[in-house]
């Protein structure tokens, strides 16, 4: 038999309670757990690619460790050290909302937001490089299509690829596809999360979140965070290859 | 087509009857179950009808016995069903010994058969009744898949490597072949014929059909033009390649570590991507020879390469099957041998 | 006495979901669940129509064995257009997105879905893959096959491979919004009272579904991505011309794409539970085997995708592994069979239209599942993959199976949907003309596909022909029988009696509230005390008492 039961008409709650939730908990409770289910969706989405990246690894071992070689490892550890910096400031972001701190809140995300921000410069640096040294695939940029210049033996010219026995520069080519997809598509998902940072500074500094609400923020952090665990798979497996090979 | 039972195509391969004989297995137990069900469905439907507008049958949980029942039951007959078939199946993608090599390259919207012996034709296979015959196909293009219902046996017909398909037709007569992989424009135009004839009248249509170098001769002859001579040796000895006599089908260890069977693909790979799977000890200077070679010129240094043996004559070394007729035998053609595979 | 009308019915009220608000703003704006379910429903009726008239063409072409209604490019993209548009924009949205938005909120005892904007945002994602592959139609086509298998379509296709590519892949994103959405409510959003054990199997056969859209379609996107990239820029991943592998397309490709059939049907299952129990007035027996089955065949039906692949150069034993769990997968689908014919032992049958779509389901599903096993029986695919066998068992599991409990579906809820009765004769005939149509369409086909007449051929040998014919009259009869409803629900929704709130005389609890629904379901958020199904209080083993009263469960 249906009873009555107090409606949330009757109790109209925390200000942002949507109306078809019960109550705070139940929409914090639904939020969070959509954005687990989000993650796990993406991590299908970068797990094919995963796979191609396997897959074609073991085909063609040697031009994938000349290619990973050819990449700068020391821009790519930098990043790789600013991204685990800007999850342990989201991390503090969330930690002080919980606790009502709102300046400190509001300069962690801040400083979330700008250590995203170098990621993406450094990104921008190295796809530039890349451009330079003509190691963009196929023809996506007309008129500079695929094409490094090879190295030779004894050459130590940085800008040229040096290709190991039995790595085909078509190989490598293929690296570098993969490379791009999985970075690029990285990248992606860092500018979305650059962009739900700034909404999230700018509702912080209007005083939205409280102890009380805050699930946006934890939300937010949760995203930010499997971020930089994609990250943290794609640096060795593309970086680090080959790395004991004299070559640099 | 067969006479009249119009449900079945004709049966004339050894595997044929033994697919049959599943699928009519597979037919008579589920005919069998679904009658049952839908006998009992149709008895309750009607027997419990709705008489009273506003009457209310007994709630029933369920019964764990009952589920227990109709889980083995089914999971215990569905198993009868992959064993019979898995065992069918292995023996129709196990190929065989001492069969009849035939080289197929599809493309769209044909089909080209070479015969190890020779023969080349266009959408059509003579076969003889009783001897085994392998199929080695590839494609130029797209996916294809030679289908033959009346061996029941298909397989795909892939771009890049080499599939094999096999059968022993049991009777003479002239089958349909389709291409069972769409492959675009005309794909339902891509049919033959597979005309399986009496030993004799086999060897008559060899004999009457030579004058094309077998594809090992035709290989020979790539072999000296493209300049193969000059790094692996006239006859495959070696030299500042490796050594191509007695190669086919031995293991060899690969430069990267490790080892491969140098089976068709390998040999294909290495003068597609010489590089892909470099010989031990050897540098990587062969060109490659993408883009020079079609599949059918391929197929021709591959049957070439396969003949090819180390001249002490050692045991365990493979040689081209041997073709069963006397006739068809061009000049060119290596010395054939028993096949010791 | 009529027990189930004892309960306290909502005093009815003119203001439901469909007149709160009027204008277009406030439909192509909503929040409500039950509005983005009708603007569903008018889409994908829409690319219904679409596909089944290219049926019709295929049909067409197919009674003279010769090439002469169509040319052999545009037959190709007929074909290849039927598949995307039932299988992308018909059959994987249609339950979920039409019944499953309406319902799993009422169902559950909710006001909404848990994430109203992002269930509004599906759909304008499900519209723009839409126009996008309706532009590519229009452009001058898509000849792949659904398949897409390459290196045809990444090299050899001259058509608009790329343009339908991005309208699947952007169409996948809706299929996993909802996924997403669905999972969400159902954990968090149950009424007091409401365990996991006290849903309607329609909720669990969802929930299953959504764990499928949620991990299968983020596969498909990213291979349809690759697909389409590697088209324009000409890498090589799967062409071996560029040195990529075609056979690693067919398994990415069937990763998703096996599973998808499972979001395919498992919605149906779920519409024909419900179905079975209440034009029986008896619960499903076995409750808890066939929620549980929901959540077998999700699983499973991850892990057979090589059963596609029987005749490539996968190897056999890969082949055999892949064999033995395609029969494992099967034994949920039997054991729901089961449960659903006991369930009407003993029971009390009506022969209302959506009972009659109820059983249709159950006796065409038995036929295309068991032909499923033959495909299992690794030997006997080889002879019949790429035959027409296939395509008559795919078709008796999506439309012998999924189309007729989706309208079943349609016909049950359409009271409490509109407000509305649909006239119950047509409903009958239309039913059973749908039923001998479709039989006669796929029936021949098997027999055709045994033969050896291969599928996607535009022209084939005069030996098949009587099968064709026999098909293409069965075509005709189910294309007229699909107008009827189409005509009468039309009808309806202007001239049709008015329902009550429990036309039906049933416990659920979309049913305890008025026809059409108010915005926010119910009046008051239920307490929930009662079993699905629960016709009878469960201590009582006779018949007919007052349902007044009722006790607390143990």
């Amino acid at each position: 038999m249906i009873e009555s039961h107090a409606t949330a008409h009757e109790v109209h709650g925390h200000p942002a309670l949507q109306h078809h939730f019960e109550n705070m908990e139940q929409q914090r409770e639904a939020g969070t757990l959509g954005m687990w289910i989000f993650l796990v969706t993406e991590i299908m989405f970068f797990g094919g690619m995963f796979l191609a990246y396997t897959l074609y690894r073991s085909f063609y071992p040697a031009a994938f460790a000349s290619a990973s070689n050819h990449l700068d490892i020391t821009l790519g550890a930098v990043n790789t050290g600013v991204l685990i910096l800007s999850s342990f400031t989201m991390a503090l972001a969330v930690y002080f909302t919980q606790i009502g701190k709102q300046r400190p809140q509001i300069l962690c995300l801040v400083l979330t937001l700008v250590l995203g921000l170098t990621f993406l410069g450094i990104k921008a640096v190295e796809y530039h490089d890349k451009y330079e040294d003509r190691l963009i695939p196929g023809h996506l940029i007309p008129g500079r299509s695929f094409g490094p210049e090879v190295a030779h033996e004894g050459d130590h010219d940085p800008h040229k690829l040096h290709l190991l026995p039995g790595a085909t520069v078509r190989q490598v080519e293929l690296f570098y596809w993969i490379y791009f997809a999985m970075t690029g598509m990285h990248a992606l998902h860092m500018v979305i999360g650059a962009g739900l940072l700034t909404f999230l500074i700018i509702y912080s500094a209007k005083g939205r979140y409280d102890p009380e609400y805050h699930s946006p923020v934890e939300v937010i952090g949760l995203y930010w965070h499997f971020v930089d665990i994609v990250w943290i798979f794609l640096f060795p497996l593309l970086y680090l290859l080959g790395r004991h090979m004299e070559h640099g | 087509m067969q006479g009249w039972i119009p449900l079945i195509p004709e049966s004339a391969s050894t595997f044929s009857w033994k697919v049959d004989a599943l699928y009519f297995y597979l037919s008579g137990v589920t005919l069998f179950f679904t009658l049952l069900i839908s006998a009992t469905l149709i008895f309750f439907i009607i027997r419990y009808r709705r008489r009273t507008p506003y009457e209310i049958p007994r709630p029933v949980a369920g019964s764990h016995k009952l589920e227990t029942v109709w889980t083995i039951i089914p999971f215990v007959i569905a198993m009868t069903f992959f064993g019979w078939g898995a065992v069918v199946y292995f023996e129709q993608y196990k190929p065989p010994q001492n069969a009849i090599e035939v080289y197929v390259v599809g493309k769209q919207w044909m089909w080209k058969l070479q015969h190890a012996t020779g023969q080349r034709e266009i959408n059509q296979l003579h076969v003889p009744v009783g001897r085994k015959v392998k199929l080695i196909m590839t494609s130029e293009d797209v996916i294809h898949d030679v289908f033959i219902p009346a061996f029941r046996t298909k397989a795909d017909a892939v771009p890049g490597r080499y599939t094999v398909l096999w059968f022993e037709a049991t009777k003479a007569g002239t089958y349909h072949l389709f291409c069972a992989e769409y492959c675009g424009m005309n794909h339902s135009g891509m049919v033959g014929s597979v005309i399986v004839m009496e030993p004799r009248d086999f060897d008559n249509w060899l004999s009457g059909n030579t004058g094309t170098a077998t594809p090992a001769a035709a290989g020979q002859q790539l072999y000296q033009t493209l300049g193969c001579a000059s790094c692996h040796g006239a006859n495959g000895e070696g030299g500042r390649g490796p050594t191509l006599a007695g190669l086919f089908g031995r293991q060899t260890p690969l430069a990267s570590g490790g080892s491969v069977i140098a089976d068709e693909a390998y040999l294909r790979e290495s003068i597609i991507n010489p590089q892909a799977k470099l010989v031990a000890g050897f540098g990587p200077i062969m060109p490659t020879f993408q883009g020079q070679v079609s599949e059918d010129q391929l197929v021709q240094l591959l049957a070439f390469i396969k003949s090819l043996q180390v001249s002490s004559g050692s045991g365990a070394l493979p040689a081209t099957a041997a073709s069963p007729s006397p006739a068809a035998a061009p000049a060119q053609a290596p010395s054939p041998t028993r096949n010791i595979r | 006495m009529k027990p189930i009308e004892s309960f306290e019915l909502p005093a009815p009220s003119k203001v439901n979901y469909m007149n709160a608000q009027y204008g277009l703003k406030s439909w192509l704006l909503t929040k409500d669940h039950k509005r983005i379910a009708l603007l569903y429903l008018g889409s994908i009726t829409f690319f219904f129509f679409i596909g089944g008239i290219y049926a019709l063409l295929i049909r067409l072409e197919l009674l003279t064995p010769q090439g002469d209604f169509l040319a052999s490019t545009t037959y190709n993209k007929v074909f290849t257009q039927h598949g995307i548009i039932m299988i992308f924009f018909f059959l994987i949205p249609s339950i979920p997105a039409t019944l499953g938005n309406f319902l799993i909120p009422m169902m559950i005892g909710a006001k909404d879905l848990a994430f109203p904007r992002i269930n509004l945002l599906s759909w304008y994602i499900y519209l723009l893959g839409g126009v996008i592959t309706i532009y590519a139609l229009l452009a001058g086509g898509v000849d792949t096959g659904w398949t897409f298998y390459t290196p045809f379509s990444t090299t050899f296709s001259n058509s608009y491979v790329v343009a339908t590519g991005v309208g699947i892949f952007i169409n996948g994103f809706s299929s996993i919004l909802t996924g997403l959405n669905f999972i969400v409510t159902i954990h968090t959003m149950r009424a007091p009272g409401m365990t996991w054990f006290r849903m309607p199997l329609f909720c669990w056969s969802h929930y299953a579904t959504s764990l499928i859209m949620i991990l299968g379609t983020p596969v498909i996107a990213i291979t349809v991505l690759l697909l389409a990239f590697e088209r324009v820029a000409r890498v090589g991943i799967f062409d071996p011309a560029l040195g990529g592998d075609p056979v690693l397309f067919q398994h990415l490709f069937w990763f998703y794409s096996h599973p998808a059939v499972y979001i395919m049907v498992l919605p149906a299952m779920g519409v024909v539970s419900e179905l079975i129990a209440n034009f029986s007035r008896k619960n499903i027996f076995g409750y808890s085997f066939v929620a549980f089955s929901s959540l077998a065949i999700a699983v499973f039906g991850f892990l057979v995708w090589g059963h596609h692949l029987f005749v490539t150069p996968q190897s056999v034993y890969a082949g055999m592994i892949f064999s033995f769990l395609s029969f494992a997968v099967a034994i949920p689908s039997a054991i729901k069979v089961f449960n659903w014919t006991a369930t009407l032992y003993k029971s009390s049958i009506s022969y209302d239209t959506p009972m009659l779509y109820g059983l249709g389901f159950i006796g065409l599903f038995t036929v295309g599942g068991m032909t499923g096993l033959f495909l299992a029986s690794l030997a006997v695919d080889v002879h019949v993959s790429d035959t027409y066998f296939i395509v008559a068992h795919f078709h008796y599991i999506m439309v012998g199976g999924a189309l007729m409990a989706y309208l079943g579906g349609l016909h049950y809820w359409w009271p409490k949907i509109t407000g509305r009765l649909y006239p119950e004769g047509w409903g009958r005939f239309g039913a059973l003309v749908i039923y001998v149509g479709f039989n006669l369409t796929f029936l021949p086909q098997f027999v055709a596909g045994y033969l050896g007449m291969p599928r996607r051929y535009h022209a084939y040998p005069p030996e098949f022909q009587v099968f064709n014919v026999l098909s293409t009259a069965g075509a005709s009869i189910l294309g007229f029988g699909m107008l009827i409803p189409a005509v009468y629900f039309v009808w309806s929704m202007r001239y049709g009696k008015h329902a009550e709130a429990n036309p039906w005389h049933l416990p659920g609890l979309e049913w305890r509230t008025q026809s059409p629904p108010p915005t926010e379901n119910f009046e008051t958020t239920p307490i929930v005390t009662w079993d699905a199904y629960e016709f009878a209080p469960r201590e009582e083993t006779e018949v007919v008492g007052k349902f007044s009263g009722h006790e607390e469960p143990a």
